[in-house]
């Protein structure tokens, strides 16, 4: 049956259940057992905010606390799928994967394709993404779009405890490299559960809204700005529609372009950095493939091309605000005019 | 003041918080009879006509095409002639949108309850008085369905008779398991011991689809248990079923795959809703529901034909039986009703497909309403 859980319970459950179902499911990272919080390894807080707090009494040395070196770790987290095991690798925040960039985008994404195919490695990243936090700039960093660049890699970046469990489960069952990203601001964000176990399958984007004015695409955080911003809209009679992504690697373009061939007009929000991001390839897709479907211009909410400040009154203005997305709304209907 | 009936916001389904006017149906100063359709409203999981409760003079039309508003908010008002407009207006104007309780209905209790039956623990929902002295009103959801498919019926027929809907094994959010070897026999069994769990020994029934063929095993293997039949696009009469439907819903795994499957259960497509899509791959992406209903197909419409007629059994039982088709129905041919044991009321509606609870909600909730007051007091 379904109940109202966090997206950081959602989490934690998903891992319990796929560590229950298959003994090949192990755990890396750092902290993931210890930390504060309590007296002993048992009782542990698990994990730098919690999250797997509880998993080491259950599953035991299946969960491996880490020494501070994500260049070791992460390898040795490639390695154990490359060899048949499905291990989860905790990184704390996405910001620490340069200095594991190498078994990442060189190691583990290429297996497949340079062994033709015969070489499998099923593993999953876990990390924290997004500002907010108040963690300054190598601490709230969203990196989807570094990732999302390679082939090779999968990444996904839920918006809600619902997907997060069925998209973790089934990252945990797929046999390619996954970069999961967890918003750390939506941790304490609630929804409706099932207990039992489920996945999602990559590559199909949610509804969250339906409208026939204007298509909103985004992904993570934003799907929430984007849906208050779209109750205020629809007051002055527009209804947008919004689409999240939920996978942003493999990508589901049809929804993105069927949405836009119903509307017409197309705003992309983005926690990202504006080059380069999810939203200006999202933008590209659409006009390469549904440019007469377009009756104005794109319009894209994006972080600025800077590193997060650690000013909060700074922090908060360069994460895209739902004023911003009404205002991108409202520009796209006008044609692009201020 | 009594004189004034309100015309209300219906709920429909548990989850259903706030539903949007479509039109209306009638003008103001029509008289209105009970079950008559009356607006159009649309949630987010369906659009269906609103069904007058209660009888009168419709005397004003408060909601417009096109206005969002709360479960219980007031749509319109009836009244005879002699209240005057001022009182009306008052009415109007003194009129709350009562609190939504979240999760449970304040007049019946929880909305959903569960018990274990045969090591399955089963979701159940009951409505309507406790106390009756009527006999409870089962209801049995078809493959692949659950206890959400009766939206439209459940509270109507609560207010005749106790009603009692579940969701069968490996269905809705009753446990992902199959009693036996999922023959029809094994879940006519499976809903008996369900009754005695929960203490009823007799009911009316009422199946669709493949819940109609399990209400009829009910009626063969114990017809003391079972007063009355309604069997609604019921398999159980003839062979044929539509198999790139059956195989369909089990196979499709995402929205796109399941929606042309899902269209052909109405006979007006555009009544699938990207909700009722995204509700069916909630369940559908449970684990072991792809295994069950494999299973289940196959033990009972493996190669598109149905492995157990019961219903062509029940010629010459003492249970009445109902038959209602719709006459586009595309899973199971609406031409079975001439299948019907020789004492059946047997009624095939226009403008309906296989869904016809749903898509004829009035005249299938008077065709059960009829069953279980005409049925014979035990």
């Amino acid at each position: 049956m379904a109940r109202k859980i966090s997206m950081k319970q959602a989490i934690n459950e998903a891992l319990d259940q796929e560590m229950t179902r298959d003994p090949l499911v192990i755990m890396m990272g750092e902290d993931i057992v210890g930390g504060a919080g309590g007296n002993g390894e048992m009782d542990a807080w698990g994990g730098v905010l919690g999250v797997t707090k509880g998993l080491y009494a259950k599953h035991g040395d299946r969960l491996l606390d880490t020494p501070l070196s994500e260049s070791a770790y992460i390898g040795a987290a490639i390695g154990a799928a490359a060899c048949g095991m499905r291990p989860v690798a905790e990184l704390m925040f996405i910001d620490f994967m340069g200095v594991c960039f190498d078994q990442i985008y060189n190691q583990a994404a290429k297996f497949r394709y340079m062994f033709g195919g015969k070489a499998e490695t099923p593993v999953v990243i876990r990390a924290m993404v997004g500002a907010g936090f108040r963690a300054a700039a190598q601490h709230s960093q969203m990196l989807t779009p570094l990732f999302t660049h390679i082939p090779g890699l999968k990444v996904v970046c839920p918006s809600t405890p619902y997907d997060t469990k069925g998209l973790l489960i089934q990252s945990i069952r797929d046999n390619d490299p996954v970069i999961f990203c967890e918003h750390k601001n939506l941790y304490g964000f609630e929804g409706e559960v099932p207990e039992a176990s489920y996945t999602i399958p990559f590559g199909e984007a949610a509804i969250v809204r339906e409208g026939k004015s204007v298509s909103i695409v985004t992904y993570g955080l934003m799907v929430h700005r984007a849906l208050e911003a779209a109750a205020a809209l629809a007051k002055e009679g527009i209804e947008a529609e919004i689409v999240d992504l939920r996978t942003l690697s493999p990508l589901d373009i049809d929804t993105v372009i069927e949405s836009v061939e119903k509307t017409g007009h197309l705003v992309c929000v983005d926690e990202a950095n504006p080059r380069c991001s999810i939203a200006a390839d999202i933008s590209a897709q659409v006009v390469q493939a549904a440019f007469k479907a377009l009756r104005g211009p794109i319009q894209m909410v994006t972080a600025p091309h800077t590193p997060v400040p650690f000013s909060p009154v700074l922090e908060d203005l360069y994460i895209p605000s739902v004023a911003q997305i009404g205002a991108a709304v409202r520009r796209a209907l006008a044609g692009g005019s201020h | 003041m009594s004189a004034i009936t309100p015309i209300v916001m219906p709920k429909w389904g548990l989850s259903m918080a706030e539903g949007t006017v479509v039109s209306w149906l009638v003008e103001e100063g029509a008289q209105i009879t009970v079950g008559m359709p009356i607006l159009e409203v649309e949630s987010d999981k369906i659009a269906n006509a609103v069904e007058a409760p209660d009888p009168g003079l419709l005397r004003r039309r408060l909601a417009a095409a096109g206005d969002l508003l709360p479960v219980k908010a007031l749509l319109g008002v009836m009244a005879p002639a002699e209240v005057s407009e001022a009182e009306i207006d008052a009415y109007v104007a003194g009129y709350v949108v009562p609190a939504a309780t979240e999760g449970e209905d304040a007049e019946s209790g929880p909305a959903f309850l569960f018990t274990e039956v045969d090591g399955i623990r089963v979701r159940y929902a009951r409505r309507g008085e406790p106390a009756s002295t009527q006999l409870p009103v089962l209801f049995l959801h078809g493959f692949g369905g659950d206890l959400d498919n009766w939206l439209f019926n459940l509270d109507t027929v609560a207010a005749a008779a106790p009603v009692i809907a579940l969701d069968l094994p490996a269905h809705g959010q009753s446990d992902v398991r199959l009693p036996g070897g999922a023959a029809l026999a094994d879940l006519a069994g499976f809903v008996l011991h369900f009754l005695d769990a929960i203490g009823v020994e007799r009911v009316h029934a009422v199946g669709h689809s493949m819940g109609g063929a399990v209400a009829a095993q009910m009626a063969l293997a114990a017809p003391q248990r079972v007063a009355s039949l309604v069997l609604i696009a019921s398999a159980g009469l003839g062979s044929e079923i539509n198999r790139g439907y059956i195989e369909g819903f089990v196979a499709a795994a995402t929205r796109r795959e399941l929606k042309p499957v899902i269209e052909q259960l109405f006979a007006d497509p555009g009544l699938v809703s990207r909700q009722l899509l995204d509700d069916l791959l909630k369940f559908k992406r449970l684990d072991g529901v792809s295994q069950a209903l494999t299973q289940l197909g196959e033990v009972l419409f493996g190669g598109g034909r149905q492995a157990a007629l019961p219903v062509t059994q029940l010629a010459g039982g003492k249970v009445p039986v109902t038959l209602v088709w719709g006459r586009e129905d595309r899973i199971i041919p609406a031409a079975h009703a001439a299948q019907a044991p020789a004492a059946a009321k047997v009624q095939v509606l226009e403008g309906a497909g296989h869904m016809v609870m749903m898509e004829k909600a009035a005249d299938v909730n008077t065709l059960i309403l009829a069953q279980v007051k005409g049925a014979a007091p035990s």
